[in-house]
């Protein structure tokens, strides 16, 4: 079936009639033709409402045709394939493209929620601040109102069923932008034998040539671009990548870009990205960004059917769609005319021009009087009236101001424009200002050259498309080093011009100035008297700026309103900063590929697979995955883990340790160095001993522990906590490399080539002596901290006779390589025992038994002495922390220590993070005197217990506190107690 | 981002390495007794817009702490070097 003609759908355009797209549009069958944006299929469909505003819920129409689109903002697709804030003007239309309009309820046409405007005195500038601070609830009561009422568009909870890449590339030139600027940019360089990427946001190069008929030297803009593009295909050094917007403009020229791969396929390809994040290291940059045109301010200048006069010129030139068959320009631009012309000639009528100049050059003034179009010199428009549509606007003399009588003219639409704004915004985001141009009436970028980049074209304040094109080939020969003079900005002579932003009466109905945001001028002037009076306290009081669309509209006409309200001139003034992205980001972008398990690396044990086929359960732990438990039967982790401790503590047990951090030291002052680093002594550690150390910060606090093993005079292996590796590491190699640098020590990070497991229990000497036949393994071979090490049948093996469970234990290393051998072996020696595998869980169980502390209780703001480790300090030697760890905070009496806890009711489990108070039956206050850090099952004590660190915590001993949550609503009488639950003078340890 | 000529690994991106902070502070005497001497060291930092000395610390590269001259207003890196001024030189 043949598309039904549509009604607002002219001749020309660069769309193709023969491939019409089915889209849906609030669940309305539409249809449009390839080449379409969803906008303009919408408008030649005759729907000019798209959208609710954000606070008022006013009625807004298409107002743009690009990226600075304040109001048509559509949600596209559909169940999990949901996107929010879509710009309808920058979507490509497709066909089954499902969009609904966002931010109206119940429906488009009937929103029971405009009664906001209404209640508007209400929702004025500052209003979120007023009612965080003032009166007390305020924010509660409000807040459901207001969710409900604003935010923008609707995303999803489902999880993003697409796929992103990142991709990194490097060029010798990077050209943002494909119009007569970018096209002569980056042939230049081409030319040259540069390599070049040329980057344009739109689905088809050309920029402002698409949008209205312009000419190049003598030829048409349409011919011109037709060459250009002929000779771009020629060069195969140039990379040309469409639908592809730089978002972000970082320093030494890192341009972040991201392209919408399929976002305007029907049917998606799966083995493609959805889109594609680029991060471009260029050694030059040309910025061809363009300009935005600038609206006028009037009251209900967001009534749909208002909009810029360039947007109609490219809905008409470049997809042949009639805007409105009565439009009224407004405008103090001579192109402008040129439209009104061109429309006029095409036979639509033009009701009137308003133009606030009086002086208008005669030749304009001639053909508008020749063709019939009435004309307002000297006029502006004060307000617009309609319902969904603007209807009428009343005119006034400019001189008159704010009080003069006007009349009303009829029209179905306004074009208006007020000037060209530069996109200065990746410049502004390099940290360069922009400046006040008062030729241009705006802001141009604040640098035009510079070593790594240059402005090019509109950009640069340059208008017409001969002076683009020889100004965009100077910049990129300077910039490529064939020219040494550096083009400048375009310095435009002064006008005497007509205010932009006129003086209004508060009759004339809202005038917004960010249609986004629903900012009106009584905002801004708000703002001012309640004191909030520089541009940045103004954007943020008034939320100016702030919406997805960073007032790309509305930020001059903020800026020349405020320099009005205060008296100062605007060039004073300053401008916000802007900052990335320049159009909206899809998070899926920014992620990549880094989701789900790619989010950050995987480790794995060398001993992982021999895990895998014990059939342990497994538990990620950082980047590691580490055995958790090894389930028998149906058995849950609670239950396996008791039946685990419960087997270390009867026979023995086998559990991985390979995840420690591994350090190899050598050199001949590797003792004085860990004599530095560590809080005890070094020095005399025999050959063949280990010692656990305790490091701390240069702050006095605890930076990390383990036990390091002096393998020979002048080597060392050193254990770190699995989470501390890589801090410690860096901590050692700076003080070896900045602050000791006559110390001669080497260090190497021998994690990864080091396997380990502990095999702990009253058999565990029995395992290894069946394990490494010959070896004497006797107390007096291996004493507590003895170290041994050896070739089994060529398996080179490290043990060392540590306890972290508190029984007899040790620690059993190979060469990563190895792992499989040595764990085969282990589980022949250990299978007379009864040796069992036991997981983290089992081992974290074990560890709070005995009172050691671990990462909760090491988190950075604990000294030695609140573990109850401070007599392990040294007093004979200096080290890292010694002196500030006695600042007067650290050694208060009143310091949290680490305690014992036990619930009076062992059946009680308590949390960590529960905060714990007096026990005097007081109501708890304040922050309590301290936290749970750990807590566990003890199978050993058959009850609950936790280790938290407590104000005055040892004294306290024997005494009842409490443990309080609010989150779980508990409080739960609690015994303070050592931390050394289980064998406390470490007698099984030493056996 | 930023680039960063590590003079033992080349011009490599931001992201292997790990700032380190002021590079114009010199650790005092290991037998430093004075807590003000100590706490200037740990915790007193001049804040200045324009050339900063900085140790960066290659940590996922040839694990060298640099001592980087960065503009801290433009983000200029005008001089990169090792840390420890014995390396590079055998």
């Amino acid at each position: 079936m043949s598309p039904k003609p549509q009604k607002f759908r002219t001749g020309g355009g660069r769309i193709d009639r023969l491939k019409p797209l089915r889209f849906k549009f609030d669940g309305h069958e539409l249809y449009g033709y390839e080449g379409d944006t969803l906008a303009s299929a919408l408008l030649a469909n005759g729907q000019h409402l798209v959208g609710r505003s954000f606070k008022y819920h006013r009625p807004r129409g298409i107002y743009t045709a690009g990226v600075d689109e304040p109001n048509a903002l559509v949600g596209l697709g559909t169940k999990d394939q949901v996107t929010p804030n879509v710009q309808a003007t920058s979507q490509e239309l497709y066909t089954g493209l499902t969009a609904v309009s966002q931010n109206r309820w119940p429906s488009l046409k009937l929103d029971a929620l405009s009664v906001n405007s209404l209640f508007s005195r209400f929702l004025s500038a500052g209003f979120y601040y007023k009612t965080f601070m003032w009166p007390a609830g305020a924010w509660e009561f409000y807040e459901k109102f207001i969710r409900r009422a604003a935010g923008i568009g609707k995303g999803t909870h489902l999880p993003d069923p697409d796929s992103y890449e990142h991709v990194h590339k490097h060029t010798d030139l990077l050209v943002i932008g494909s119009g007569p600027a970018g096209l002569t940019a980056a042939l230049t360089a081409a030319e040259a034998g540069k390599q070049v990427i040329l980057v344009e946001q739109d689905f088809e190069l050309g920029g402002s040539l698409l949008n209205r008929p312009l000419t190049v030297g003598n030829i048409s803009g349409e011919d011109w671009l037709k060459r250009r593009l002929s000779e771009l295909e020629v060069f195969k050094n140039v990379t040309v990548l469409t639908r592809t917007t730089a978002f972000g403009f970082y320093e030494q020229n890192l341009v972040g870009c991201v392209e919408k791969v399929q976002d305007h396929l029907s049917i998606p390809n799966l083995h493609v990205p959805r889109q594609r994040l680029y991060h471009i290291r260029a050694q030059k940059v040309v910025l061809a960004t363009g300009a935005l045109e600038r609206p006028f301010l009037f009251g209900n200048n967001d009534l749909p059917g208002i909009m810029l006069s360039s947007a109609a010129e490219t809905y008409l030139h470049r997809f042949g769609v009639l805007t409105g068959h009565r439009p009224i320009f407004y405008t103090n631009q001579d192109a402008a005319y040129d439209f009104a012309f061109a429309l006029k000639t095409g036979g639509t009528e033009v009701a009137a021009i308003v133009d606030p100049r009086r002086d208008i050059p005669s030749a304009l003034f001639q053909k508008t009087r020749a063709l019939g179009i009435p004309l307002y010199p000297g006029s502006r428009i004060v307000r617009a009236e309609g319902y969904q549509r603007v209807r009428k606007v009343l005119l006034q003399p400019v001189k008159s101001g704010r009080d003069g009588k006007g009349i009303w003219r009829d029209c179905d639409s306004v074009l208006h424009s007020a000037g060209w704004n530069p996109v200065v915004h990746l410049q502004s985001q390099r940290g360069i200002k922009p400046v006040f141009d008062p030729g241009l009436n705006s802001y141009l970028p604040g640098a035009g050259i510079t070593a790594d980049h240059g402005c090019a074209g509109s950009l640069a304040g340059y208008e017409e498309t001969d002076a683009v094109v020889s100004q965009a080939r100077k910049v990129a020969k300077y910039l490529i080093g064939q020219i040494k003079t550096a083009p400048r900005n375009y310095k435009k002579p002064v006008h005497d011009t007509p205010p932009v932003v006129s003086d209004n009466s508060p009759k004339s109905g809202k005038t917004f100035v960010d249609l986004q945001h629903d900012v009106t001028t009584a905002d801004i002037a708000q703002a001012q008297l309640e004191g909030f009076k520089s541009v940045e306290h103004v954007k943020r009081y008034t939320t100016q700026g702030m919406a997805s669309d960073q007032g790309k509209l509305g930020n001059v006409n903020t800026l020349e309103l405020l320099a009005n309200l205060k008296g100062e001139d605007q060039a004073l003034l300053g401008t916000t900063t802007f900052r990335p992205p320049f159009t909206p980001l899809t998070i899926g972008a920014i992620a990549g590929r880094s989701v789900g398990a790619e989010l950050s690396p995987t480790r794995l044990s060398p001993f992982h697979e021999c895990h895998r086929r014990a059939g342990a359960e497994f538990i990620t732990a950082g980047d590691w995955i580490r055995s958790w438990y090894y389930p028998k039967g149906g058995e849950d982790v609670i239950a396996a883990y008791i039946r685990e401790t419960g087997a270390v503590r009867k026979s023995v047990g086998m559990v991985d340790v390979s995840s420690l951090g591994k350090i190899d030291i050598q050199g001949p002052d590797a003792a004085e160095f860990l004599n530095r680093v560590y809080i005890n002594g070094w020095k005399a550690l025999p050959i063949g001993k280990a010692r656990y150390g305790l490091m701390l910060r240069d702050d006095g606090m605890v930076m990390d522990d383990g036990t390091t093993w002096r393998l020979g005079e002048n080597h060392f292996f050193m254990t770190t906590t699995t989470t501390g590796a890589a801090a410690v590491m860096r901590h050692m190699e700076y003080l070896l490399q900045v602050d000791w640098p006559e110390l001669k020590v080497n260090l190497t990070s021998v994690t990864d080539e080091w396997g380990g497991m502990a095999i702990a229990g009253p058999s565990s000497r029995k395992v290894l002596e069946s394990s490494f036949q010959g070896i004497d393994f006797s107390t007096e071979a291996v004493p507590h901290m003895g170290f041994l090490e050896f070739e089994s049948d060529g398996l080179p093996v490290r043990i060392c006779r540590l306890s972290f469970s508190g029984e007899l234990a040790y620690e059993v290393y190979t060469r990563a390589g190895y792992a499989e051998l040595l764990w085969d072996q282990l589980m022949e020696g250990g299978k007379p025992h009864d040796m069992i595998l036991y997981g983290s869980e089992a081992l974290g169980a074990l560890r709070i038994e005995k009172g050691h502390v671990a990462g909760p209780e090491l988190d950075g703001r604990t000294t030695a002495d609140d573990l109850g480790l401070g007599r392990m300090q040294s007093s004979k030697k200096a080290y890292v922390g010694n002196i500030l760890k006695e600042r007067e905070g650290l050694i208060a009496e009143t310091r949290e220590q680490l305690v014992g806890l036990m619930p009076v009711e062992g059946a009680v489990a308590l949390k960590a993070g529960f905060i714990l108070f007096e026990g005097d039956g007081s109501e708890p206050k304040g922050h309590g005197l301290g936290h749970v850090t750990s807590v566990t099952f003890s199978p050993a004590l058959g009850r609950h217990i936790a280790l938290g660190l407590l104000s005055e915590g040892r004294a306290r001993e024997g005494t009842l506190i409490r443990a309080v949550s609010p989150v779980d609503d508990m409080s739960v009488d609690v015994k303070v107690c050592s931390p050394h639950f289980y064998d406390p003078e470490g007698e099984r340890m030493h056996a | 981002m930023l680039r960063i000529d590590c003079p033992f690994c080349g011009l490599r991106d931001e992201t292997e390495f790990v700032y380190g902070g002021d590079a114009s502070r010199k650790r005092p005497d290991l037998q430093e007794t004075s807590q003000d001497v100590w706490n200037d060291h740990v915790f007193l930092r001049d804040n200045p817009k324009g050339p900063h000395l900085e140790y960066w610390f290659h940590q996922h590269g040839c694990r060298s702490w640099l001592k980087v001259q960065r503009d801290v207003a433009t983000h200029e890196i005008t001089d990169v070097r090792f840390a420890d001024k014995e390396k590079g030189q055998g």
